[in-house]
């Protein structure tokens, strides 16, 4: 058998255009995952305020718990039955950020608690308030140490986004896979589609190297 | 001010006990501390010191008992203040860690001014100018824009004196501020604190250093087992101590040196 890269060429600019789609629905949910992220890392900080602890706990096990494929289809076609419809971009958003956000809730509460008990006491011993001393103090030396575990997470996030394409999203897997079914060239068309991921995630991972060498010329890191 | 409150004490301590878990750190202490006064506690190590210090800004909650520091009850009967009130009495109870705890993420003028702005509502100018005559004082202005990375320890322990007092606090408390230091780095953060000593500044020492007690403090403490066994002048104190105890703790220490 030959490989026939002729409908990839082809297909060129449709591909392009759901790989566009691709990076807008990661690029929203990252940062829908980094703020759900920094909520619900923060309210597991502290076990005695009992309720916020016990929903930020509830929400990281239960989303860590089941497949993102199953919640991405309860949000799309299970809401739908109580009369709720959201567009599918929409879906695609929420589904892959709130899943995002249940890990990197663990990572940003793993940095804030390797941040040396001594510089919250410092800060606090200055008058600080807990808050003023976790947003000055805390997290800038926090956000450091999140940035090689965050980096994980976005890479799963845009690989992870290839779900979407089953809520009938164009993203670049549903792109490629109409292109499939007109050419019959899967091998050739699902390289392509391997090769605009792959990409992806190498620009991310380049880029967050690029800001942790900053921070860290920066004197941020001890 | 009218004599009668300058001469009351700034901090008076009553009746403070405190446990972790079931293990008694402090066993009800009672004392006083009268404005530009400079107490040195000194005693075994476990003995209490640093818990009867950090008792004095709200690190630690005691069980029961009161500190009242600069006319606020910071703790009344084993309740602390709110921490809003709390927050404002420490602006004016600086501290120095034995680990100095600089905020390593800024420069030694930002460790230094990031109180004055954030919570005296300094401008970074002033807040800056302010720092850099710290700086002067506990002579490190060429070190205004390094990192705390790049500093020894005794630099670093004296860019934490300044950033303590950048907030204008009435009372200092120094938790062993020496011991994490080289021995040939020790001098110049005592002498530091010397030099507020003289300026009046009122200052509670948990140290080891025992000629700065001798020479500086005008009241040596002794702790241990969670109760202030002794107290009195150095030279009381170290010449003629009343209890065993203390003469043993003195032996130990003054030999090894």
């Amino acid at each position: 058998m030959e490989l026939d890269f002729s409908p990839v060429w082809a297909g060129w600019p449709q591909l392009l255009r759901g790989a566009w789609v691709t990076v807008e629905i990661t690029s929203v949910s990252l940062l829908l995952g980094c703020f759900m992220g920094l909520i619900v890392g923060l309210g597991r900080l502290k076990p005695e305020r009992r309720i916020v602890y016990g929903l930020c706990t509830a929400y990281v096990a239960v989303i860590r718990g089941t497949p993102l494929l199953v919640q991405l289809f309860i949000l799309f076609f299970g809401l739908p039955q109580f009369g709720i419809l959201l567009p599918a971009f929409f879906c695609g958003v929420i589904g892959l950020g709130v899943y995002s956000g249940a890990y990197v809730s663990e990572v940003v509460r793993g940095a804030i608690q390797s941040v040396d008990r001594g510089q919250m006491e410092a800060a606090r011993s200055l008058g600080m308030s807990s808050g003023l001393a976790m947003r000055s103090v805390v997290l800038p030396q926090a956000v450091v140490r999140m940035i090689p575990p965050l980096g994980n997470e976005f890479i799963a996030l845009i690989k992870n986004s290839a779900l979407v394409s089953l809520l009938t999203i164009h993203d670049v897997m549903h792109e490629g896979q109409k292109i499939i079914s007109v050419s019959y060239r899967s091998l050739e068309v699902y390289l392509a589609i391997a090769v605009v991921y792959f990409v992806l995630t190498g620009v991310t991972t380049l880029v967050l190297r690029h800001i942790e060498k900053r921070l860290r010329a920066g004197g941020m890191v001890q | 001010m009218s004599d009668v409150i300058a001469a009351a004490p700034l901090v008076r301590i009553r009746a403070l006990r405190k446990s972790f878990a079931d293990h008694l750190v402090l066993g009800g202490i009672d004392f006083d501390v009268a404005p530009s006064q400079v107490v040195v506690v000194i005693g075994p190590s476990g003995s209490g010191k640093s818990t009867f210090l950090r008792c004095c800004n709200g690190l630690e909650v005691p069980e029961s008992g009161s500190v009242e520091i600069c006319g606020r009850m910071l703790v009344n009967n084993g309740q602390r203040l709110p921490e809003a009130e709390l927050d404002l009495l420490r602006q004016e109870v600086g501290m120095v860690f034995q680990s100095f705890n600089l905020f390593p993420h800024l420069s030694v003028l930002g460790n230094i001014s990031l109180g004055p702005r954030k919570l005296r509502g300094l401008s970074r100018v002033d807040a800056d100018n302010e720092a850099l005559a710290l700086l002067k004082k506990v002579g490190l202005v060429e070190k205004a824009y390094a990192m705390p990375a790049s500093l020894s320890g005794g630099q670093k322990q004296r860019v934490a004196i300044a950033r303590a007092l950048a907030m204008k606090p009435r009372v200092m408390l120094f938790d062993e501020p020496t011991s994490a230091l080289d021995p040939e780095l020790v001098g110049e953060v005592l002498q530091v604190m010397k030099l507020l000593a003289s300026e009046g500044m009122t200052m509670m020492v948990v140290t080891h250093e025992m000629d700065f007690a001798r020479e500086v403090g005008d009241v040596v403490v002794v702790m241990d087992g969670g109760v202030i066994i002794e107290s009195g002048p150095p030279e009381t104190i170290f010449t003629n101590p009343v209890e065993d105890r203390t003469r043993l703790f003195l032996q130990a220490v003054l030999t090894r040196a």
